[in-house]
């Protein structure tokens, strides 16, 4: 277990952060005093009811939120600004809509300086590790679903973060799609570790990925109420191990904390 | 429903024959109704001598130079137009300062019938292609600038923040996303704003000028050669057919990136 400090690639230390709601409300805090740390290539998937403040804890790690108080760590430093060591891969389609899926993936390195024709072999590269070889020249809307997600992963990994910051990135995708995904994104994990902060509401996904899993509370106010360390053997296939006996256990074990929260965040729905 | 589906199995061939057909048949009752002189030819004109004003325009290379200008003023009113609109869109779309200072003149001056402003620029930049010029942009203007407002006031947030998180800076930001979107924009009112170049250039001919068909038709109704008038205004609609079809074939060239209603590409 890594204190919240000097090691840790990614950590929040008491963080909260209020909307200053529009029109002069009343204030919302999406996340209270929260503090969690994530070691270097660790894989730690953050579970919790819909809309308890998930998303916000990523854009504060990635620097796109400012903390109201407390601050986000980065290799032990504080983060000012954008958080330039991490890649994000958002729930929502985020590619350019304009530009080819080789061109979306050669963005990045183009932003960085890179000459178009220095970054195509590259992004062409990363487009076939993510099974998208000979879709080069397709716009996005020309893409299923799922290829759009490759992208968009090709995307991310092609500039080497040392931090990848996923937003529920393959919650949009069939449950067929979704396991062949989660096993890509495993597969390239392991072969080059980065520290991984996943955040989904799929606790499955989350046990079947991840070294650690951090149940967050219903919001307003969300903050970590448990931490499962999953000792699930690697490398997984994400369908298989949902069958082990240990996977039972550990889903068990969790669901017992999620599910008082599950239901608080249902009510508030209702309201 | 037997009524759509015929309707739906119109082939193309027979939907142009049914144009020409319908074309055909207006002109014959306009020619019937002026021969007969149910309608007076003086105030209607004859077709048959609107199109034989027409071909000898062809003909002698009369039309040309004519034909000539007003396109020219109304490529002139389009690109200059779209760049200033361009330019001004984006700059108060992302300057929420800016935008607040300059919104009630933007309403106002989009409110007034610009065409009033016509004799004002034969006045202040003379009878010849600058002032026409003028007055289209002055149309075309708004159309651009209210679409690359919109445009950039409608780029998706997450688009935007992941471009950021890709490492893209102010400067990349306004290339790569905002001009891009806003551009998509700029060329769905391209119809429009050809149009209103058009527009421009015409009415500038007709309030005074030395050249165009604008001054063409001017100077037939000084004369009240109705025919002459009429063969005009074919001349100018012909244009403006051919100018649409232009920006159609433009449009799908450059927009190939985005997605058409019921599009099916086999993988």
């Amino acid at each position: 277990m890594t204190a919240a400090g000097a090691t840790a690639a990614l950590a929040f230390d008491a963080v909260t952060c209020t909307f200053a709601a529009r029109g002069g409300g009343e204030r919302y805090t999406a996340v209270r005093d929260t503090t969690l740390a994530i070691a270097p290539g660790e894989f730690v998937s953050v579970v919790g009811p819909t809309g308890c403040g998930k998303s916000t804890l990523l854009n504060l790690a990635a620097g796109l939120l400012d903390a109201s108080s407390g601050t986000v760590m980065v290799d032990g430093a504080p983060l000012d600004g954008l958080n330039r060591r991490a890649g994000y891969m958002f729930q929502a389609d985020a590619l350019m809509p304009w530009r080819s899926a080789l061109a979306n993936v050669a963005a990045g390195l183009e932003f960085a300086g890179a000459k178009r024709a220095e970054a195509a072999p590259r992004a062409r590269e990363w487009l076939a590790r993510v099974g998208l070889a000979g879709f080069e020249d397709r716009y996005p809307h020309q893409l299923s679903g799922g290829m759009r997600k490759r992208v968009a992963l090709a995307q991310m990994l092609i500039l080497d973060p040392e931090i990848l910051l996923m937003d529920e990135p393959f919650s949009a995708l069939d449950i067929q799609t979704r396991q062949l995904m989660e096993n890509e994104l495993l597969e390239l994990w392991s072969a080059n570790r980065k520290s991984v902060l996943f955040i989904t509401h799929d606790l499955e996904e989350a046990i079947s990925l991840s070294d650690r899993v951090v149940v967050l509370a219903a919001g307003p106010g969300t903050h970590p109420i448990g931490e499962f360390a999953i000792d699930l053997p690697r490398p997984r296939d994400v369908a298989e191990i949902r069958l082990t006996p240990r996977f039972v256990e550990l889903h068990e074990a969790i669901w017992q904390v999620l599910r008082g929260e599950v239901l608080k965040g249902y009510a508030q729905a209702k309201h | 429903m037997r009524k759509r589906s015929t309707e739906l199995r119109l082939s193309r061939a027979g939907l142009a024959a049914i144009h020409v057909a319908l074309a055909a048949f207006v002109f014959f009752m306009w020619w019937l109704l002026t021969t007969t002189k149910v309608l007076p030819p003086f105030f209607f004109g004859e077709p048959l001598k609107v199109v034989r004003v027409v071909i000898e325009w062809f003909v002698t290379g009369k039309i040309w130079p004519h034909l000539a200008i007003t396109l020219w003023e109304t490529l002139l009113a389009f690109v200059i137009g779209s760049l200033i609109g361009l330019a001004v869109g984006l700059w108060l779309a992302l300057s929420p300062l800016a935008s607040a200072i300059a919104e009630p003149y933007i309403t106002a001056m989009n409110a007034m019938p610009r065409v009033i402003l016509a004799p004002i620029f034969a006045v202040w930049f003379g009878l010849g292609v600058l002032s026409k010029v003028a007055l289209g942009v002055t149309l075309v203007f708004f159309i651009v600038f209210f679409n690359v407002f919109q445009g950039v006031k409608e780029v998706s947030p997450v688009v935007l923040a992941n471009a950021r998180m890709l490492g893209a800076s102010r400067g990349q930001l306004l290339r790569h996303i905002y001009l891009p979107s806003a551009t998509s924009w700029v060329f769905s009112s391209l119809h429009t704003s050809v149009g209103m170049a058009f527009v421009g250039a015409v009415v500038g001919e007709y309030l005074g000028s030395a050249k165009g068909i604008g001054y063409l038709i001017l100077q037939a109704e000084g004369t009240f050669d109705i025919n002459t008038v009429f063969a005009g205004i074919v001349v100018l609609t012909i244009c403006a057919l051919i100018l649409d079809t232009l920006v159609t074939k433009i449009e799908a060239r450059l927009l190939v990136w985005r997605p058409r209603a019921a599009e099916t590409e086999s993988l």
